[in-house]
């Protein structure tokens, strides 16, 4: 069983206050459906960040977990959708719920290629959107700069993703000390940007 | 031996420094901390933003010596049962760092002191605190403990005194919100507790001491946690509303509740040591950030 170390411990703590901060006061005046979403994002943030805390870094690994991990993204995806691209709302809550469906049964009927292919499919067309929607949105000028530090979040933790995935090959990149060494801080860091970025709203 | 070890810590000799240690951990400071933060919670919640720091103080003092005192008491009636579990034997009455005689008085003198300043400050808290101090320790450590696994509920209605015994003091009566505050304390407590007991249930077989595991089998101990989180999230939920909590907080609350319910569902479909560890560690983090909760709405 990994060891988390006591400066792990505290960043996993304020990942989810951070989390729950935005949960209470970073997505006012969303419409219901976006700040559903972002509740259930950011909500999800905080109760993984805190039971990592409580029972190690072996719970990523969990089948449940992976399925929740998924609706990180896919809330965040569609909060931002649903308030900046609603023409795009409908279309995307039916992918968001689809995908998260296929996502559920392919991991507990048939783990493997297809589950994992689907996981890659559904978390990189939400994690795509996250990176690059507010970055489109700074840019452009609708939204202010610092909106696009939810871009960075979104990159982040998506290569926090990327590290997990690691940890199923069979010639991972990085030792697994290594990646679950890095996750506290990446989660952090990701947390922090999104917070960051939403206060530009 | 006591000479040199005195040189070497020239304030405090070690003898005394051990003794005071024997008496700080027969006190649980971790498990009175927790239950003296939901008091404070129950008291802030009816006086916030107004603060009344000697008010908040002195409830607090009173509030620290009843819980310790109470505390002090169970450790000293089941020295007995400590002695023969692996997990408690440890302890400085088992141990024998300190004497039966002397945990005797030092929680009776705590007790008395906390009670007596419960009376002091008001009749209905000390009404309450004593309440409490009685269900613990008569009710449940003396009467029932060693009989009955459904001693549990009594121990989760002195849990729920001191959110009620501040609450009452905040508002001057026993109103709903008081009670709902308690209810959600008292089934909270079932969880924190049922998942201990399945953690070292071999101790608990070894020291005769009836559990709703042991009685009852796990299955239908992971029902009742279930259900008695699903009860204690309702009853928080319907208190922080009573009180007037925003949306935002209310959010948070429904994330942490949330939590609380999918370990507890996890923990019945997917049973596991992991599961059920994270449980009991969740429940006291999930306790502790709801009184944050509460205070931070009312303080806000």
């Amino acid at each position: 069983m990994s060891k988390l170390t006591p400066a792990d411990r505290v960043m996993l703590l304020a990942t989810g206050l951070l989390a729950a901060y935005q949960v209470a006061f970073g997505i006012e005046g969303t419409g219901t459906l976006a700040m559903a979403s972002f509740t259930v994002a950011f909500g999800l943030i905080l109760l993984e960040a805190w039971i990592t805390m409580i029972l190690g870094f072996e719970v990523l690994e969990s089948p449940t977990v992976v399925i929740l991990s998924t609706v990180i993204p896919l809330g965040l995806s569609l909060g931002l959708v649903v308030e900046y691209l609603p023409g795009y709302r409908t279309i995307y809550l039916v992918f968001a719920a689809l995908g998260l469906l296929v996502i559920a049964i392919t991991r507990f009927a048939s783990p493997g290629r297809i589950a994992a292919l689907t996981v890659v499919v559904v978390h990189g067309v939400a994690g795509i959107l996250i990176f690059i929607l507010p970055l489109y949105l700074s840019l452009s000028g609708r939204l202010p700069v610092g909106f696009s530090l939810v871009s960075l979040g979104g990159g982040l933790i998506g290569l926090a993703g990327l590290l997990l995935s690691f940890l199923k090959t069979t010639r991972p990149l990085l030792s697994q000390q290594a990646i679950w060494s890095l996750l506290p801080g990446l989660f952090l860091l990701a947390t922090l940007a999104f917070v960051v970025g939403f206060q530009f709203v | 031996m006591a000479a040199s070890a005195t040189t070497h810590h020239t304030f405090v000799p070690a003898e005394i420094k051990e003794r005071l240690q024997a008496y700080w951990s027969m006190i649980k400071s971790l498990q009175t901390g927790l239950l003296l933060s939901t008091g404070l919670a129950g008291y802030m919640s009816a006086r916030c933003p107004v603060m009344h720091w000697p008010a908040l103080l002195s409830q607090a003092g009173s509030l620290f010596l009843a819980i310790s005192g109470s505390t002090v008491l169970n450790m000293w009636y089941d020295r007995d049962l400590d002695a023969k579990m692996q997990r408690t034997a440890h302890r400085p009455l088992p141990a024998g760092r300190l004497s039966p005689k002397a945990a005797l008085r030092f929680g009776l003198l705590l007790s008395i002191l906390g009670v007596g300043w419960a009376l002091i400050i008001d009749g209905l808290f000390c009404a309450i605190v004593f309440a409490g101090l009685f269900f613990d320790v008569i009710v449940y450590t003396i009467w029932l403990k060693r009989r009955t696994a459904w001693s549990v509920v009594w121990g989760g209605i002195s849990g729920g005194m001191p959110i009620l015994a501040g609450r009452a003091l905040g508002v001057g009566q026993i109103d709903w919100i008081g009670l709902m505050l308690a209810l959600a304390v008292l089934f909270w407590i079932p969880t924190h507790i049922m998942t201990f007991s399945m953690c070292y249930s071999d101790d608990y077989r070894r020291a005769g001491i009836p559990t709703f595991p042991s009685t009852c089998g796990e299955r239908a101990t992971r029902w009742v946690i279930a259900l008695a989180s699903l009860a204690a999230a309702l009853g928080m939920a319907s208190a922080a509303y009573g009180i007037g909590m925003t949306w935002g907080y209310l959010r948070v609350l429904a994330v942490l509740s949330a939590g609380l319910l999918a370990l507890a569902i996890s923990s019945l479909l997917r049973p596991s040591v992991g599961v059920n560890f994270g449980l009991f560690k969740y429940a006291s983090l999930y306790m502790l950030s709801t009184m944050a909760l509460l205070v931070a709405e009312v303080a806000r």
